[in-house]
C-alpha cells in the first residue's frame, strides 16, 4: 500500500494551511536541506563520504545466490558480503542466515536480553516530517512536563523495576532545551542505572554537557540516508538538515558519550540501500572511535494519530528479519534493538535470532505512564503519541516472556563512571 | 584419590588457595551456567561483570553464588585506569570481597584489552590492598610489569574473547609461563576442552571461560569435559610430559659424543 502522508487538520489557520500545502507542492519554496543553519557545529570527517560512495554504487538486484552462499561461507563478513545478505538474492537464504546470525548473537551475547524503556518527556516539535505524529501542522495534545512531572514518572517507571531508560523528546530546541534535557538527566540519574537519549542532534560540546548531566548514550534515527528522498519527507525546520543529523553520533562521541544508535526508518526509501547505509555508518565510525559502543535499531513505519494509512510498504516481516539477520551478521557485536513498533510474536522470535535489547512498558505518549502501569485515570493531563505501539507488553510480562523463551533478562549492563 | 591429587597440588592466588584450575569468566551471564560450573565443573573462582550485577530486587547475581565460591568481580565496560579503579573499588563496596580482575578495553568490536592502562589500574588496585588479576596480551614486557605493579597473577588471552578459537597466542603464552613467577590464567578465546588440556599441559597455573560453556548444546556436560580436560592437562604437565613436547624431543645420536674429556 502506497502511503499517503498528507493530512490537513481543520485547526489550522488558513496562513498555516496555505504556507504548508506550498511546502507540499513546490520544492522551491523548501531550504536547501544540504546547507547547515547558524550555530550547528561542522565537523571534518570522511565518514560521509565513504558511506554514501558504498550506497550510491550498490545495486542490489545484481547480486546473485552464488554471492551469497559466497557470503555465508566467510568466516568475516565484508562489505560486499553485506551487501549480497541485503539483496533480493538473499531471500530464499533467510532461515541459513538467521542461523548465523544466531550463531554471532550467542557468541556475542550469551542468552542475554536487555530489556528498557523509552520515556517521552515533551512532544512540542518544529519540524514538517510528512510521517511523524509530533509534526508540527499534526494537530495533537501538546505536552511538556515539568520537573516534577518527570520524576513522577520515572518513580512509576522505576517501581516497576526497570533500570535503563531512554528519554525522548519531539525535536523542539526552544520548547525543550538542552538544558530542559540535562535537568532530566540529572532526575533520571537518580532513578536508572543507565540512561539513553534520543533528541533533536545537538552540536559535540551539548553533548558533553548532557553527558555529564547523566546520560551516556546517544541515538539519532537518520529516518533515511537518500538526501534525496529524504528532502521530499522532512519539508521544514532544522531536521531538514540531513548532513548535520547524519554527524550527529560523531558529534556524541566527540563530546564523550559511550555510544551510538542508529537507524533507518524503513520504509520511506529504497529500504535496502538504506539499511546498507545504516551498517557501513556503523562500520566507518566503530573503526573512526573503536572504544565506543554502537547499536542498531530497525523501525519500520508505523500508523499515527490522524493518519492510519501510514505502513512500511515492501518491508514486510520477512524484509525485516532479512536486514537484522544481515546487520548481525556483518556487525557482530553491536547490540540490536527492536522496539514495540513490531509485534509480540515478532520480537519473541527475533531475540532468538538477533536481536539484544527489547523495550517494555512502552509508552509513546507523555505523562501517562501511571495510567497505563496501573489503569488510574491522570487526569486528563496527557499528551499524544508519537506513534501507534504495537507490543504492549509490560516490564514484569516481558521479563517472564523473555524467560519463558530461554534468555536471561538483563536490566543494566553499564555503570556510569 | 581426586582430593588427594588436588590437597597436594593447589592454586594459590595472592595468598589464597583454591583447589580447581578452572575459573568461571562473566560474559555471558546466565544462571544455569553458574549451577553448572560450580557443581561439573568445580569452579571455585567466579566472575562478575559488576556493571551487570542486578543489585534491584530482580534476580541479583549476588544472590546465586553458592557458598564456598569466591567472587571475582571484573571491570569490563572501563576504558581506561581511572575508571577500572572507581569499578573495583565499588565493588568491593557492594561486598564482592578484595579480589578484582582488571579489564580495560578500549575496543568494542574485539574487546581486545588495553596493556599500559592495565598496568596502571594495577599499580593503583595492589597499593589499595586488592588481589589483582589483570586481563592481558600476552606481552613479556607487560607482563613483568604486571609483577612489579603488584599483580597476584597474570591473565593472557588465548584468543580473541568469545572466539572460541583456542590457543592463538601459544608461543607468546609459553613465553609468560617459562618466564614470570606469578600463576599464569588463561583467559578469552578457550572454545574446546582440549585448548584447555593443551594450555594445562604447557604449564598454565589455570582456565578461565565461559562462551565455551555458555553455548555448548549440554551444559553440565561440558562443563565435567572441562574439569576433566584441565585435570589431565594438569597432571601431564606435573608429569613432565609437557615440557618434553613443547621443548621437542631429544637427537638420538648426540652431537656432543666425539668429546672425548
Amino acid at each position: 500500500m502506497e502511503n499517503q502522508f498528507f493530512v490537513d487538520s481543520e485547526y489550522l489557520s488558513p496562513e498555516a494551511l496555505s504556507r504548508k500545502h506550498q511546502l507540499e507542492t513546490d520544492p522551491a519554496s523548501r531550504t536547501d536541506h544540504m546547507a547547515y543553519l547558524p550555530g550547528m557545529e561542522r565537523i571534518q570527517s570522511d565518514v560521509m563520504d565513504k558511506v554514501m560512495a558504498q550506497m550510491g554504487a550498490y545495486e542490489p538486484d545484481q547480486y546473485t545466490a552464488r554471492d551469497v552462499e559466497a557470503a555465508l561461507a566467510h568466516e568475516t563478513c565484508s562489505i560486499e558480503d553485506f551487501k549480497a545478505l541485503l539483496s533480493p538474492a538473499a531471500e530464499p537464504y533467510l532461515e541459513r542466515m538467521a542461523q548465523r546470525a544466531r550463531l554471532e548473537t550467542r557468541k556475542h551475547f550469551g542468552n542475554t536480553v536487555y530489556l528498557f524503556t523509552p520515556l517521552y518527556i515533551a512532544n512540542y516539535c518544529e519540524n514538517y516530517c510528512i510521517y511523524c505524529g509530533f509534526n508540527c501542522y499534526n494537530h495533537i495534545k501538546r505536552m511538556k512536563l515539568n520537573a516534577e512531572q518527570i520524576e513522577h514518572e520515572m518513580r512509576v517507571i522505576a517501581d516497576s523495576g526497570m533500570e535503563e531508560v531512554l528519554l525522548l523528546t519531539g525535536e523542539s530546541r526552544s520548547m525543550s532545551g538542552v538544558e530542559y534535557i540535562g535537568e532530566a538527566c540529572k532526575l533520571a540519574r537518580k532513578y536508572f542505572r543507565m540512561v539513553g537519549l534520543e533528541i533533536y542532534p545537538v552540536n559535540s560540546d551539548e553533548y558533553r554537557y548532557l553527558r555529564a548531566c547523566g546520560a551516556d548514550y546517544v541515538t539519532v534515527f537518520q529516518e533515511t540516508y537518500d538526501p534525496d528522498k529524504y528532502e521530499t519527507l522532512h519539508l521544514m525546520g532544522h531536521k531538514r538538515v540531513w548532513p548535520y543529523r547524519f554527524e550527529a553520533q560523531e558529534r556524541a562521541l566527540m563530546g564523550g558519550m559511550r555510544g551510538v544508535g542508529f537507524s533507518a526508518l524503513l520504509g520511506l526509501a529504497d529500504f535496502r540501500k538504506d539499511a546498507l547505509a545504516t551498517g557501513l555508518h556503523v562500520y566507518y565510525l566503530q573503526r573512526k572511535y573503536p572504544h565506543a559502543e554502537m547499536s542498531l535499531s530497525c523501525p519500520r513505519l508505523r500508523p499515527i494519530i490522524n493518519n492510519d494509512r501510514i505502513n512500511p510498504r515492501d518491508v514486510h516481516e520477512r524484509q525485516l528479519c532479512q536486514v537484522l539477520c544481515a546487520y548481525r551478521i556483518f556487525l557482530p557485536f553491536a547490540g540490536i534493538t527492536v522496539s514495540s513498533r513490531e509485534s509480540a510474536e515478532f520480537r519473541n522470535g527475533i531475540v532468538k535470532i538477533a536481536a539484544t535489547k527489547v523495550s517494555a512498558g512502552v509508552s509513546t505518549g507523555i505523562g501517562d505512564h501511571e495510567s497505563k502501569y496501573t489503569g488510574q485515570e491522570s487526569g486528563g493531563a496527557e499528551g499524544d503519541e508519537q506513534f501507534e505501539i504495537n507490543d504492549g507488553r509490560s516490564f514484569a510480562r516481558m521479563y517472564d516472556d523473555m524467560s519463558a523463551e530461554g534468555l536471561q533478562p538483563v536490566l543494566n549492563d553499564y555503570l556510569y563512571v | 584419590m581426586q582430593t588427594v591429587q588436588h590437597n597436594s597440588d593447589p592454586l594459590v592466588i595472592g595468598g589464597h588457595t583454591f583447589t580447581s584450575r578452572f575459573i568461571l569468566g562473566s560474559g555471558k551471564y546466565s544462571l544455569k551456567l553458574i549451577e553448572a560450573a560450580v557443581r561439573d565443573a568445580g569452579a571455585e573462582l567466579i566472575t562478575l561483570a559488576v556493571r551487570r550485577a542486578n543489585t534491584r530486587e530482580h534476580e541479583n547475581i549476588l544472590d546465586y553464588i553458592p557458598q564456598g565460591v569466591t567472587l571475582l568481580p571484573n571491570t569490563s565496560g572501563a576504558r581506561n585506569a581511572e575508571e577500572a579503579v572507581r569499578i573495583a573499588r565499588l565493588a568491593r563496596e557492594l561486598g564482592c570481597g578484595d579480589f578484582v580482575k582488571i579489564e580495560i578495553m578500549r575496543d568494542s568490536k574485539y574487546l581486545l584489552p588495553d596493556n599500559q592502562e592495565t598496568i596502571r589500574a594495577t599499580e593503583t588496585l595492589a597499593k589499595e590492598g586488592f588481589v589483582v588479576m589483570p586481563y592481558m596480551y600476552p606481552d613479556l614486557n607487560t607482563a613483568r610489569d604486571l609483577v612489579n605493579a603488584g599483580a597476584a597473577a597474570v591473565m593472557p588471552l588465548a584468543s580473541p574473547i568469545g572466539s572460541n578459537k583456542g590457543l592463538a597466542t601459544r608461543e607468546f603464552i609459553q613465553i609468560l609461563i617459562d618466564e614470570i613467577d606469578l600463576p599464569i590464567i588463561v583467559d578469552a578465546g578457550i572454545g574446546r576442552p582440549s585448548q584447555a588440556c593443551e594450555a594445562m599441559e604447557m604449564g598454565a597455573a589455570a582456565i578461565m571461560a565461559n562462551t565455551a560453556l555458555a553455548t555448548a548444546g549440554d551444559l553440565p556436560l561440558m562443563a565435567s569435559a572441562f574439569r576433566k580436560a584441565i585435570e589431565a592437562g594438569r597432571q601431564a604437565y606435573l608429569s613432565g610430559l609437557g615440557r618434553v613436547l613443547v621443548r621437542g624431543a631429544a637427537a638420538s645420536d648426540p652431537l656432543t659424543g666425539f668429546l672425548r674429556d
